[in-house]
């Protein structure tokens, strides 16, 4: 019997050395005569530079150089956005300020010194004076006429406008029966602080004129390819290694300019140079999510069926354009529609300057938004529909055997059941019976929320066409002379687990134990070509191009053994370290045809030898997971403090590979999407000066704020892929903000309650209470 | 020099207050070293020890990735200096399995998916190490509460608290 090993829970192969603390992250790493570098940052959340003073700190000991931006100059390039779309504004982005700084944190001017404490203290000896500017930190005011300019040069704070449009709106307006709901929503800004912060360690050998910079990236390759433009380096001379990542979330899909700075500092001094991020700085300076204003309205008839909806997005995109600032907002324009059939849709989007840091990609980049929008008016239309939410989602829910459903958007949808997911979150929740529960509460005045969130995503980015870099994925597999089987791909984990995932791929592929399968990732030395991982393409576009490398090799070997059985190629299949009929009457051992393969003493004629093949899976369409959520929610009249009582979860990702793994991603998704409903807000005042610049007062999620999370799952695969696997890396982040803001509402709706802004603090739900009830 | 900026000599390490000698045992061996009064505890862990199992998240004693144990009690090293751990014995996660066997909270936080990234799983070890010799027998509730003071950005925490059951189900393993 083969021993099932895809969709099984495998412990994960990582683990080992992670819970003995002998893993390395990039600051874990000391190279021989390696100098540290700390930055002078920007007080200022806008400024003239009048001069910057370095003679000081040239002085402090053990100080080997100090740079500013006019020291880089046309001599490091541009922090890159690899962005486009027409009309869009790119502003110069320094990777060390040049006459002017646009937000508080922007590097100005960078230390390098023989250790991390010299280092910093030099960078205190800084003297830059400045000539504080007019700042503007509210997007709306920022395109209003006459507004302080973050960028003088562009003329306005606009970066782009992009209009999606679909449908025929003549008719919509025309028609007085449509019951029109309206609802402005702010998605406030976040803080993505993975654990591990930023770090870089760039070491140049001027004899071999070699540039390896160590970096806790998602996209080593991409930052290779950018770090040989920025530094003017051949890009063969430039490797770059993500070795043990610390988290990133979206926040290391990005090209920094301290990465280029670091590179740069190397050259000059001829020695490895680490810089690693404090949290202040990360907190500051690290890209930022989400922080949108969305204004909605979406058209019902009568009988509750939408029929339309139109969006004004404002997107605050901060002071430049990081790798994909721009592009984020519009994937929230693209899944605006959520799981809906809705025929007709008008989005406009503004992204627009100002002088914060810049937003970019934060699980789910673009998506949350987008659900919230959708789920949140949905929700109060249901209310002024007079109709149970669940019920009015069901009603404008496409039939599963409409898929694939072209939505005008111009996305098509792979496959789904959104009905099928809602009931089976009403029955394990016992969704009738908490309502019949909650009637009674009122009764007695108590708050008791119930919130629902029905959501779908755009997964295993994506088709090359529509992505900026390329969306393909590379894998490759070889089997070596010991039967043992070597694995690398192009994605670069950071905490998901594809050591073991794609272990079990190949393992399960070949009818070999996982033991025997080694999965390297995030070395541009050893893997040739690479995009990385995010939105949630890793195991759907990465796992597809090792899946596929598997099959090409096992054609190979059954070419090789098929004669020495004397049966067709076609007719062998591979199972328990055998390669045999279907029956199991004629096999041979797999470790024998991988000696007849690499010792290529007999091989039949038109095979080469060795046992070597790789993929470049390029993926004919997104995949689009979806699920079902709700949240159950107490709120205490007396403090206003929300207390999320239940969490019920139903998520289909498509084929599950490792449900232990699934379960986990859902679980951390959940917690930052619960995570900005109810407290994280990164809180800039009107100066420009950032509120929650620590982990003492930005509000990260600890573990007795969370209910015991009740995870289902059902399996509607994709044909997208042949292993029908659709993604699920930040499912739970896309559901889960307006469950909760949608129960919390629910509770406060005895009360008049309508909307509520994120994140419901325990202030603002007092205010709420303690207000007179609105009509 | 390349790129015409002109390289320090950086080779004046001029200190202004002279290095202190302490003794610490560490993981079970004792060992003397140099250090400036103001090397964080963390730091002489990872930079002069080498023992790079201890990581930084925030500098100011909230993530608890840096938790260790100071002779027994959970600390955080970032928030600690080095001098103030003269003659103490700490305990690193480097230094919770013995003979080359997992400990249980180790083995639990294998066995249940207790760790994504990494990043933060040192130091919820440690905690969690010290929350079960105070509470060897700890409700979920017990649990959460008692590893308030470490944070975990990628697991939502509930492996987190199975790991930490399969510790006490598991503790003779």
């Amino acid at each position: 019997m083969a021993i099932a090993i895809l969709g099984e829970r495998i412990k994960r192969k990582e683990d080992p050395r992670l819970i003995q603390g002998r893993s390395h992250y990039v600051d874990d790493f000391k190279l021989d005569g390696m100098l540290h570098m700390a930055f002078a940052r920007s007080i200022y959340a806008h400024a003239r530079i009048k001069s910057v003073d370095v003679t000081a700190a040239e002085k402090m000991p053990g100080v080997m150089a100090v740079l500013t931006g006019a020291d880089l100059k046309g001599k490091l390039g541009l922090v890159p956005c690899a962005a486009g779309m027409e009309g869009l504004k790119v502003p110069d982005h320094p990777c060390l300020a040049i006459d002017e700084v646009r937000y508080a944190g922007e590097p100005v001017a960078a230390v390098i010194a023989t250790d991390r404490y010299l280092a910093r203290d030099a960078a205190e000896k800084i003297e830059v004076d400045y000539e504080p500017l007019p700042v503007v930190v509210n997007p709306e005011k920022a395109i209003e006429p006459g507004s302080p300019l973050v960028h003088q040069k562009l003329g306005d704070n606009l970066a782009f406008v992009a209009k999606l449009e679909g449908g025929d709106w003549k008719a919509i307006e025309a028609d007085t029966s449509l019951k029109v709901v309206k609802q402005r929503l702010v998605n406030q800004r976040l803080a993505p602080a993975s654990m591990e912060t930023r770090g870089v360690i760039a070491s140049y050998s001027p004899g071999e004129d070699m540039l390896t910079v160590w970096s806790s990236t998602q996209i080593p390759h991409i930052l290779k390819t950018q770090l040989a433009i920025m530094t003017g380096l051949d890009e063969a001379r430039c490797r770059v290694i993500a070795p043990e990542v610390g988290g990133a979330f979206g926040s290391k899909l990005n090209v920094y300019g301290e990465e280029g700075v670091a590179c740069f500092a190397s050259r000059m001094l001829g020695k490895p140079v680490k810089w690693i991020e404090g949290r202040r700085e990360n907190m500051l300076a690290t890209i930022h999510g989400r922080d949108q204003i969305n204004n909605v309205e979406i058209y019902v008839q009568p009988d509750g069926k939408v029929m339309g909806l139109k969006c004004w997005i404002i997107a605050d995109l901060g002071a430049y354009h990081q790798l994909l600032t721009p592009a984020i907002p519009t994937l929230t324009a693209l899944m605006i529609l959520g799981c809906y059939n809705i025929p007709n849709v008008f989005v406009e989007t503004k992204g627009v300057f100002t002088n914060k840091m810049a937003t970019d990609a934060y699980r789910g980049a673009g998506r949350p938004e987008a659900t919230y929008i959708i789920e949140r008016i949905m929700d109060i239309a249901a209310r002024e529909m007079n109709m149970d939410p669940a019920e009015f989602r069901m009603k404008n829910f496409p039939q599963p055997k409409e898929f694939p459903l072209a939505l005008p958007t111009g996305v098509t949808y792979d496959t789904a059941n959104y009905q099928k997911a809602l009931k089976k979150l009403t029955k394990i929740s016992g969704y009738a019976k908490l309502r019949r529960e909650q009637e009674k509460l009122r009764k007695k005045g108590k708050y008791l929320g119930l919130g629902l969130s029905t959501y779908v995503e755009i997964c295993a980015m994506g088709p090359s066409s529509r992505m900026p870099a390329g969306g393909w994925e590379f894998g490759s597999v070889r089997i070596d002379p010991t039967g043992k089987v070597t694995v690398l791909s192009g994605t670069s984990p950071h905490g998901q687990g594809e050591e073991t995932t794609f272990a079990q791929i190949v393992a399960e592929g070949f009818g070999i134990p996982y033991d025997d399968v080694t999965v390297f990732h995030g070395d541009t030395g050893m893997v040739p070509l690479g995009i990385g991982t995010f939105g949630s393409r890793t195991t759907a576009v990465g796992g597809t191009a090792i899946h596929n490398a598997v099959e090409k090799l096992k054609k190979k070997m059954a070419r090789i053994a098929a004669p020495k059985l004397e049966v067709k190629p076609g007719e062998l299949i591979f199972e328990s370290g055998k390669i045999q009929t279907k029956d199991g009457a004629k096999s041979v051992a797999f470790g024998d045809i991988v000696a007849e393969a690499i010792f290529a003493k007999q091989l039949p004629p038109g095979i080469e030898p060795g046992l070597a093949e790789q993929f470049v899976f390029e993926p004919p369409n997104y995949t689009f997971p979806f699920g079902a959520h709700l949240a159950v929610v107490e709120i205490d009249a007396e403090t206003g403090e929300v207390k999320l009582r239940n969490y019920y979860a139903v998520d289909d990702c498509g084929r599950v590979l490792n449900p232990m793994l699934v379960d986990g991603q859902i679980h951390g998704g959940l917690a930052q999407g619960i995570g900005q409903a109810l407290w994280e807000d990164h809180v800039y005042d009107e100066n420009g000066q950032l509120l929650t610049g620590t982990l003492m007062d930005y509000a990260m999620p600890k573990a007795h704020q969370f209910p015991w999370f009740e995870t289902s799952g059902m399996e509607t695969r994709t044909p997208v892929n042949p292993l029908g696997v659709k993604g699920v890396g930040e499912a739970g982040t896309i559901g889960s903000t307006p469950a909760v803001v949608n129960a919390v509402v629910d509770a406060l709706s005895q009360h008049g309650v309508r909307h509520v802004d994120m994140p419901l603090k325990p202030e603002k739900i007092w205010r709420i209470l303690n207000q007179p009830m609105s009509a | 020099m390349a790129d015409g900026k002109r390289a320090l000599t950086g080779t004046v390490e001029r200190r202004e207050i002279p290095a202190l000698k302490i003794r610490i045992n560490l993981n079970g061996k004792w060992r003397d070293d140099d250090v400036e009064p103001r090397l964080l505890l963390v730091h002489y862990l990872r930079d002069v020890a080498g023992l790079t199992g201890t990581h930084i998240g925030c500098e100011s004693s909230i993530c608890g990735a840096c938790t260790v144990l100071v002779n027994g009690d959970a600390v955080k090293a970032c928030t600690m200096f080095a001098v103030q751990a003269n003659g103490a014995e700490i305990t690193t996660v480097e230094g919770l399995a013995t003979n080359g066997k997992l400990h249980p909270l180790q083995q639990g936080f294998w066995e249940e998916h207790g760790l994504q990234c990494g990043f933060c799983t040192p130091g919820m070890i440690v905690a969690a190490h010290q929350l079960l010799k105070r509470n060897p027998h700890p409700t979920r509730e017990e649990i959460r509460k008692g590893l308030q003071g470490n944070l975990c950005r990628c697991t939502g925490y509930q492996h987190i608290v199975k790991a930490v059951e399969w510790a006490v189900e598991n503790k003779e393993q």
